[in-house]
């Protein structure tokens, strides 16, 4: 089914303004049930019109295309969906601050924790700006100094991912960006507080893994995450970056691949037709699925945390040996 | 008139070596015709211009160690075609032709052995297979290799050629950089040097994991390091990119690097360091 893109931006707009409105109302306890029932109605109403008919399997391409979908919620979404408080804090001391991967403490529904999310941008300026979330060195930098933070105040890391990799620009070589990743990569590994990460979008290469080798990784049911974007692939393969599609089969970057494969720990259900047409019943769903395994991991000590995370990685591969 | 067209027909033939491979090789830089034996006692390194040639897992490990010390402990460990990888060509077939081609069942040579009498854990990666691109085989042996050496209380040295993450493996292979560092933290915990030689080239994933965070980062003179490869920058840029971008000595003037370090030198250097680093008392 095709959808008109006005009135689904009308939608997230009502969707938007319900939200507000519920937030007034827990943060000041007055009743605003008299405004808010009519607009949830409303957007009930518009959401039912909106919604494809159930299809049987998405291609591995579909599905790579609906983790780009115009309109698909970015970290900051889900962050002002499910979080009060968040604090960003900028820069990584060395050389600049980068907003392509951002970061800093925030309440995760109501759980005080260490953000880090890769922003892609919501319109073309701000995209530009953010490079469509691939990170310069000053960004892992950052992400390092904040996973320092976390450790020293004991609060726990949510990690959102979503990035078709790190920048591969003459400036990010010259700064070392090889270097910040593997740095960034040893931090999260050693870090004695819970990490949770999500693919909420795009999971591209070193550029995403970079901060996202915690305790359990979720990723969205329509999320992908490999070791190169399908374009990437296709040119190395045919020389023919439109050869995607047939790359997007043969990595088996989604999200079912990546469980069967034991990379994730959970696929969190989006929306029926993709987190785009519903932005809010999807961050109500990565909002669960975090919070469940944040409190299950704030059980674990310390020391658990990091051997745990240790074996999770130390695991990982497919191999045969012979005696 | 015969006699020189005689000798017309020889002289190319010996100037290129390229029919007698047993004896010559060019240089790939000066193209000089170099004799195998001068070259191998050289270091494989050109005599005429000090081109460092890429080395096979093999000729590094001869290279590197004290002759005779070498004791391998890689090999057990086999790839598999988990994801059924096709495109041009099967995953499966690509290994075959790789083995045979290196003898080796993946892209990495690992095993014990001394530099001048200083005894190492060795790991060494073999970009004539597959282009040294590590998936999981090369993924576990680096980290059985890091905690062989955290067992038996050796200095860790990994010498890096690769063309970064094994696309056929996706993300398993990506998977490998976390495996890595993981392993090498043990080896940090027991207050173990680890040093990477970066050689040409290395980039993508092995940059951004395990050859980045050792305690001392070498680099042969000319070697390619970054993590992503010049093509594709160039294509973000839209730019040409400066002459010795992302070379071994644009990344030491960065300070990326801790030193370029001659080949012919590398055996004198690293029994120093590590000496040093684990406080051996001074040979007499």
């Amino acid at each position: 089914m095709t959808t008109n893109p006005t009135s689904l931006d009308t939608l997230n707009e009502l969707e938007a303004r319900v939200h507000d409105l519920e937030v007034t109302a827990r943060n000041t306890g007055q009743n605003l049930d008299a405004a808010i029932t009519p607009l949830r109605a409303e957007v009930d109403r518009l959401r039912a019109a909106h919604t494809p008919a159930p299809k049987a399997a998405l291609t591995r391409w579909e599905r790579v295309q609906l983790a780009r979908a115009p309109g698909r919620p970015t970290a900051l979404d889900y962050v002002e969906h499910l979080c009060t408080e968040f604090t960003e804090l900028h820069g990584d001391r060395r050389y600049g601050d980068d907003p392509a991967l951002i970061g800093g403490p925030a309440r995760w529904q109501g759980v005080p924790v260490m953000l880090l999310l890769q922003q892609k941008g919501r319109d073309t300026k701000t995209k530009i700006k953010r490079r469509f979330g691939s990170a310069n060195p000053e960004g892992y930098r950052k992400a390092v100094r904040l996973m320092d933070l976390a450790d020293k105040f004991g609060l726990p890391v949510v990690a959102l991912v979503d990035t078709q990799g790190a920048y591969p620009g003459l400036e990010a070589e010259e700064r070392g960006q090889g270097w910040a990743i593997a740095e960034s990569i040893r931090r999260m590994l050693n870090l004695r507080v819970p990490v949770v990460n999500v693919v909420i979008g795009e999971g591209g290469s070193g550029g995403a893994l970079a901060i996202a080798v915690g305790n359990r990784v979720l990723i969205q049911e329509n999320a992908w995450y490999s070791v190169i974007s399908p374009e990437g692939a296709a040119s190395i393969i045919w020389k023919d970056a439109s050869k995607a599609p047939l790359a997007a089969e043969a990595l088996r970057l989604t999200a079912p691949d990546l469980l069967e494969l034991g990379i994730v720990e959970e696929v969190i259900p989006e929306p029926t037709g993709g987190a785009h047409l519903n932005p809010q019943q999807a961050a109500h769903a990565v909002g669960e699925a975090v919070t469940r395994h944040l409190r299950d991991l704030m059980a674990q000590s310390p020391a658990d945390l990091k051997s745990g995370r240790a074996a999770r990685f130390r695991r990982l591969g497919a191999y045969t040996e012979t005696t | 008139m015969a006699l020189d067209r005689f000798f017309r027909r020889r002289r190319p033939q010996q100037q290129t070596g390229a029919d007698v491979p047993d004896l010559w090789t060019q240089c790939p830089s000066c193209k000089e015709g170099l004799y195998n034996r001068e070259l191998q006692a050289n270091t494989f390194v050109c005599p005429k211009c000090g081109h460092h040639l890429r080395l096979d897992a093999s000729q590094r490990v001869q290279v590197l160690l004290d002759e005779g010390s070498f004791v391998q402990l890689s090999g057990a460990v086999h790839p598999t075609d988990a994801l059924a990888f096709q495109d041009t060509e099967s995953y499966l077939d690509r290994l075959k032709r790789a083995q045979q081609k290196t003898g080796r069942p993946d892209a990495i040579l690992t095993g014990t052995g001394t530099v001048l009498g200083v005894p190492v854990t060795l790991a060494v990666m073999d970009f004539a297979f597959s282009g040294g691109s590590m998936g999981s085989v090369v993924g576990e042996e680096i980290a059985r290799a890091a905690e062989h050496a955290a067992r038996h209380g050796t200095p860790l040295v990994i010498v890096t050629a690769s063309g970064g993450a094994r696309m056929q493996e996706s993300a398993l292979s990506l998977m490998q950089m976390a495996k890595t560092t993981v392993a090498l933290e043990t080896l940090a915990e027991q207050g173990l040097p680890y040093v990477s030689v970066l050689t040409d080239p290395t980039t993508g994933g092995v940059t951004a994991s395990f050859a980045t965070i050792a305690d001392v980062i070498l680099a042969e003179p000319g070697a390619l390091i970054g993590f992503a490869g010049p093509r594709v920058i160039q294509q973000t840029i839209r730019q040409s990119l400066p002459d010795g971008f992302q070379r071994a000595e644009f990344l030491l003037s960065h300070g990326m690097v801790d030193a370029v370090v001659d080949r012919r030198e590398q055996r004198a250097y690293l029994a120093s360091l590590l000496g040093l680093l684990t406080r051996r008392e001074a040979r007499a």
